[in-house]
């Protein structure tokens, strides 16, 4: 459904745009139909950058990202099936207006010519597929309702327009424990109606109960990806085993990582490309094949 | 003992009333202790923070004492001799005795959080303060540190125990669900669905009497309508429940 191909993302810096950051370098991956793929990255490693390119909110220097085949071309058309739901869900919306505005301004833009009972039955409806009751939400400014109440709105929003790919960077991270799951248990349900969801986190714990597949990524380039369950428990760059060392858990106290400083899978970025360790299991090395400290 | 708090109240003035942001809570830390202070937002575990360094204008404090090595401290919105001894961002330089850390942390990634919260525990076991409290909303991470976690809920402590208490054999129902509902790497929603807390915290303009969790509690029974004392059902373990 969703494919980048060697995508690449140079930002100009410096005072004359005379200096260039590669924000992402030759990203490849793909999010199928009905299926969560997790993007794990820290900050700075080009995941926002991604989910950016592929919502067509910034274009990317090379490489080609498509939909169904076709290249990602920002507009009405576009929008119609992918969508993106962004961290703070306060700033999404204007204060001055209802939160509810926005199914106004979808029915405004995509659907002027249905009858206004019929839309509302279908804001009702979508309203109550994010577990949303529209009495308690119709009417009200975006300060009357919870950060997990206005996640949910942005998300039912979304499936007005019954979209295929939703891109969520970050979508839980303002909203507390008790309500963040709820979240997750919806785009589970979702996932399971067929949508494809890119799940942008740096948070690895989010990242694994949801998805499919894993996607690690490091200084703008993938590091490791594959079936979660495989890279989870058998993380084989040491980036990876780095992050899972460092993510507090529960009932299990922190342990020291590996040094991995000495590790030639270490800093290798994607400069070797990926190498298909085992089935569904891709690493990045640049030493790969002959690397010693293959694990 | 460090840090003693005795039924600390303290309220926000607001244009629709006064939101009883900390109402009636009492711990204590012990010298070379971390208490990690747990909690959903709006519990006021910031709120405590603050009262412990330096209110803001709209807090009001309405009763209760803090006393910190033996010495009851006035608690005002301008101490000078009191932010010397305690400092809310790490200016371990002024020699502290008590270190109040709320949410610093939070912003960062997980390598370097790991690092920053062990460079906290280092300030401890170094002697560099005396002890601390460790705010956040992150469960996982204070049990990475804390010796005892207290956590709260609309304005109250709901319960207190050693960290270990509190995510193996948690008594207060909030604390139980709240600790499941927490997804763990390796958990999947294929294998083990979680669940949330359903509703919300209370409004603190006007909390209800009783318990205040009783309204999303399953284990609410008629006696909830009345609060529930804090009671130290074992050493240094404090449930405010009924049914604990």
């Amino acid at each position: 459904m969703l494919r980048l191909d060697n995508v690449t993302k140079v930002y100009k810096v410096g005072a004359f745009g005379g200096g260039s950051l590669t924000a992402v370098g030759g990203v490849s991956f793909d999010v199928r139909q009905g299926e969560v793929v997790s993007l794990i990255g820290e900050s700075g490693s080009g995941k926002s950058t991604l989910g950016r390119m592929i919502l067509g909110l910034t274009p990317a220097t090379s490489g080609s990202i498509t939909l169904d085949g076709v290249p990602v071309k920002p507009g009405k058309a576009y929008y119609r099936d992918v969508q993106g739901v962004f961290q703070d869900p306060f700033s999404t919306f204007n204060p001055v207006f209802k939160a509810d505005r926005v199914f106004r301004m979808i029915k405004e833009a995509y659907f002027p010519g249905v009858p206004e009972a019929e839309w509302t039955g279908r804001v009702r409806s979508s309203l109550e597929d994010v577990r949303l009751n529209p009495d308690q939400i119709l009417g009200k400014f975006p300060h009357q309702l919870s950060g997990g109440q206005l996640q949910r709105l942005l998300i039912a929003r979304a499936l007005l327009l019954d979209i295929k790919l939703l891109v969520a960077d970050e979508i839980t991270s303002m909203l507390d424990a008790s309500t963040r799951i709820d979240v997750l248990n919806l785009l589970a349900e979702l996932k399971a109606r067929g949508l494809g969801v890119l799940y942008i986190t740096h948070d690895l714990s989010l990242g694994t109960y949801l998805a499919e597949r894993t996607v690690v990524l490091r200084s703008g380039a993938v590091v490791e990806m594959g079936l979660t369950e495989k890279v989870f428990s058998r993380p084989l760059h040491p980036y990876t085993r780095q992050l899972l060392a460092a993510v507090p858990r529960l009932r299990e106290p922190w342990q020291d990582a590996e040094p991995v400083e000495s590790c030639p899978y270490h800093d290798s970025g994607a400069t070797g490309g990926l190498l298909e360790e085992e089935k569904d299991h891709f690493v990045a090395c640049a030493r790969l094949p002959e690397c010693a400290g293959r694990p | 003992m460090s840090l003693r708090v005795s039924d600390l109240r303290v309220h926000y003035q607001t244009l629709k009333g006064e939101v009883k942001a900390l109402d009636g809570v009492s711990f204590e830390v012990g010298d070379g202790e971390i208490l990690g202070l747990a909690g959903e937002s709006g519990c006021g575990k910031t709120t405590l923070g603050k009262s412990l360094i330096r209110m803001d204008g709209r807090m009001r404090h309405i009763g209760g004492e803090v006393e910190l090595d033996g010495e009851v401290m006035p608690i005002g919105d301008d101490r000078p001799g009191m932010k010397q001894r305690m400092v809310m961002v790490i200016s371990t330089l002024l020699d502290p005795s008590l270190l109040i850390a709320d949410e610093v942390t939070s912003a960062l990634d997980v390598s370097t959080q790991k690092a920053v919260a062990r460079a906290l525990a280092g300030f401890r076991d170094n002697g560099v303060v005396k002890s601390m409290i460790f705010i956040t909303h992150d469960i996982s991470l204070t049990y990475q540190i804390a010796d005892t976690i207290m956590i709260m809920y609309a304005g109250k402590v709901a319960e207190r125990a050693p960290a270990k208490v509190i995510v193996e054999a948690p008594r207060h129902p909030y604390t139980k669900l709240l600790i499941d509902s927490l997804p763990e790497v390796g958990v999947r929603h294929a294998d083990r669905k979680l669940a949330g807390i359903p509703g919300g915290p209370p409004s603190l303009l006007d909390p209800p009497t009783g318990c205040r969790f009783r309204d999303r509690c399953p284990l609410a029974y008629d006696r909830c309508a009345e609060e529930p004392p804090a009671v130290e059902i074992e050493p240094n373990h404090v449930v405010a429940c009924w049914k604990a």
